[in-house]
């Protein structure tokens, strides 16, 4: 080679430095997408955590330590009982009628008592008496022997207590701003009380939906989800292994089952309110006769119930099932198929000895995943009917109903901010029942994995 | 080793189709009983096939077919009322790559009796013993039987898989190409296991290793490629088998050209 009057560059070496480069500005746009990523989860959490913990402004119609020197949830249901007589004895009458009738208003002050609380537990002496004729101590009996002692308390809290929240603040701001915050308090609400409160409590779980967002509780929304759930679990869980196992070990490969599994993939992608239109039409109205329950004698009500919002759902994620169940059956390798044909095992024994098992792991992260999107599932649930204010717990398929994800969207939805309290609050609950299923999950996903043993 | 031994097998005009395209053609063989037979040959020959078409391994693929017959204690095992589950109850295989389940050893060992509805512990402890003596793995995994049947290294999780086929106390072992994926003392230890415990099995082993054959088989069957290349485009090949002998008669003294160039090493 002539000498050049240009530097030598080794061109390989070149080509090796730039292909380094870009290699490592890659490396740190992957680490910035995870970053971003963690961000937003964090930003997430740290979002709903603020709205769910804080200090209020409280203001009592009746200041709880006037009525007694031990905080009222702990009183037993006399104690409270007594506090409703003492304090509020004209009230006593009509929280019968609100919480023990079974009858119309009109009804109720002209009907004995046996027949307007039909039902409820009566001692001989009312038993025929109008309501207008009982004496305090008698219609306080009545509540004490029908009312648990969560009833007595909210009837307590919201006859004579009366608490209202004037405003809440934000977690963040009521540990750094505690001052800041009492002084505001003193200014506007010169007679309220300042207390930490954390919208998540057990007085929470346990009330039901209500106007006032201080008693505003989760219980009816929560049973509804949990029931729901089971029943979509029970229908989509066997539909879908099966649908699996047919098209992977049975299902010849021809046209038809190609086209039949393309579908099955596009129905994954489908939006979820369009199965709500579909369970709508079908389980609904076509199938009312099942799904309210008529056929087995339950009349009191339409196909708006939780059977028809369990089979929904089981259908919104029945492809995700089908598809990752699919995948897992698909990724046992042939080779310890062939060793237990070779064993002189039949197909099913196979399947049931072999291929399941050792597919397990990949169906159980399917089975996660699916449950996690139809708890939060709110679109197909909405048009399938949940009642928008239901105070009655379900108990059983055949109950109207609402789930947790609706309650949030109707509190959310409310002008007042303190129910974006119990918004957040719900979906910490919500987030828990997750985790607690998603544990259940991932346990036995590891007995699994470990009796696998590779 | 007598010319008399009774026949365990007999392979008689067998073909082998996978849809419309010839595999094998035209096979026959006689399988001796107790004794050991090695299918040896080039790639693609159709070894395998014939191997596997002895135990219906070939009916797990969509569009195979075969013409002829293989008979088997009087039976044609390609007759139409010959349960393949049965067949292979009776002829077991030990594959190429080391194919453990992925559970514990014992419980690939019992996979076999569990199957066919033995299910008490001291008949399965009993046979699960029987059968790693008869792979002589016992001493090596006795003291854990519940390890993993992945913890093992290559050559004992053949030898596994071994102990897992004649469980259920096959009268036919078909192997094919036992040792290809075994380091050579493994591939001994196999070898030893062929001649020494199971010398009461009728044995059929494919192997790429004409050494191999010649160490361990007594009778040995080559195999060789056919083409038709007439139509350009569409060439077909298939197998065929050259020539049937004791091994040592086939490997001192083989009567086909052919065969003489494969064991010179000319072609393979």
């Amino acid at each position: 080679m002539t000498d050049s009057p240009l530097p030598k560059v080794d061109p390989f070496k070149q080509h090796l430095q730039r292909r380094q480069r870009v290699g490592r500005v890659w490396g740190r746009v992957f680490y910035l997408c995870n970053f971003v990523a963690i961000l937003t989860l964090i930003a997430l959490f740290f979002n709903i955590i603020n709205n769910a913990f804080g200090y209020v402004a409280t203001s009592y119609q009746r200041a709880p330590s006037t009525l007694s020197d031990t905080p009222l949830e702990t009183l037993d249901k006399a104690g409270l009982a007594a506090i409703l007589q003492k304090e509020a004895p004209k009230k006593l009458r009509v929280l019968i009628r609100d919480t023990l009738s079974r009858v119309s208003k009109e009804e109720f002050s002209k009907l004995p008592l046996s027949a307007v609380l039909n039902g409820s537990v009566l001692t001989p002496d009312v038993a025929n008496l109008k309501v207008s004729e009982i004496s305090d101590d008698q219609a306080v009996k009545i509540l004490i022997d029908n009312m648990d002692q969560v009833g007595l308390y909210n009837a307590v809290m919201s006859q004579i207590v009366e608490p209202t929240i004037l405003q809440s603040w934000p977690l963040f701001e009521s540990l750094t701003q505690r001052d800041t915050i009492a002084a505001q308090i003193k200014e506007n609400y010169p007679d309220a009380e300042m207390v930490f409160r954390s919208w998540v409590n057990s007085t929470f779980l346990q009330n039901t939906v209500s106007s006032y967002a201080i008693s505003a509780g989760l219980r009816t929304a929560l049973i509804g989800t949990l029931l729901v759930i089971t029943i979509t679990s029970l229908f989509a869980f066997p539909l879908g292994i099966g649908s699996a196992l047919y098209l992977e070990e049975y299902a010849s490969d021809n046209w038809l089952n190609r086209l039949i599994e393309t579908n099955i993939r596009n129905l994954a992608g489908v939006p979820s309110i369009i199965y709500g239109m579909l369970g709508l039409t079908v389980f609904v109205r076509l199938l009312a006769p099942i799904t309210s329950g008529a056929i087995f004698g339950v009349t009191d009500t339409d196909g708006r119930t939780i059977l028809s919002a369990g089979l929904t759902l089981g259908l919104v994620i029945l492809p995700v099932i089908i598809i990752s169940a699919q995948e897992a059956i698909r990724a046992v390798p042939p080779s310890i198929r062939e060793a237990s044909y070779g064993l002189g095992a039949t197909k099913l024994q196979t399947i049931v000895r072999t291929v399941l098992p050792t597919a397990m792991p990949g169906i159980l992260t399917g089975i996660i995943l699916s449950l996690s999107r139809a708890i939060g599932e709110t679109a197909p649930l909405i048009v399938v009917g949940a009642s928008t204010f239901i105070t009655i717990d379900p108990n059983g398929p055949f109950s109207k109903f609402t789930v947790v994800p609706i309650q949030i969207f109707q509190w959310t939805s409310k002008p007042q901010q303190e129910f974006r309290n119990t918004a957040a609050a719900a979906i910490v609950v919500l987030m828990v029942v997750l985790v607690i299923l998603n544990s259940f999950a991932i346990m036995l996903r590891n007995r699994y994995t470990r009796r696998l043993g590779s | 080793m007598s010319d008399q031994a009774s026949l365990a097998l007999s392979i008689e005009h067998m073909s082998v189709y996978y849809g419309s395209k010839l595999a094998v053609s035209d096979v026959t063989i006689p399988i001796k009983e107790k004794h050991i037979t090695a299918f040896i040959g080039p790639s693609g020959c159709g070894k395998s096939t014939v191997l596997r078409s002895i135990n219906r391994m070939n009916d797990l693929i969509p569009g195979a077919r075969v013409e002829g017959t293989i008979n088997y204690q009087g039976q044609n095992l390609y007759d139409p009322h010959v349960d393949p589950v049965e067949v292979r109850r009776r002829i077991g295989m030990v594959f190429q790559k080391p194919n453990p389940f992925p559970k514990s050893i014992y419980d690939n060992v019992a996979y076999g009796p569990r199957l066919l509805g033995i299910t008490q512990k001291n008949k399965l402890d009993e046979i699960v013993e029987r059968s790693l003596r008869g792979a002589a793995l016992w001493d090596e995994v006795k003291s854990d039987l519940k390890k993993s049947g992945f913890a093992l290294s290559g050559g004992q999780q053949q030898r596994l898989c071994i102990a897992r086929t004649i469980a259920i106390e096959p009268d036919v072992i078909l192997m094919d190409e036992p040792c290809a994926s075994l380091d050579p003392i493994a591939t001994q230890r196999i070898e030893q296991l062929m001649r020494e415990e199971l010398r009461d099995y009728t044995i059929v082993i494919v192997t790429h290793n004409m050494q191999q054959a010649q160490r361990a088989s007594d009778y040995t069957c080559f195999f060789s490629i056919r083409k038709d290349e007439t139509v350009v485009g569409q060439e077909k090949r298939w197998g065929v088998l050259i020539e049937y002998a004791k091994t040592e008669d086939l490997f001192n003294a083989p009567e086909s050209m052919e065969t003489a160039d494969y064991i010179a090493g000319r072609f393979g």
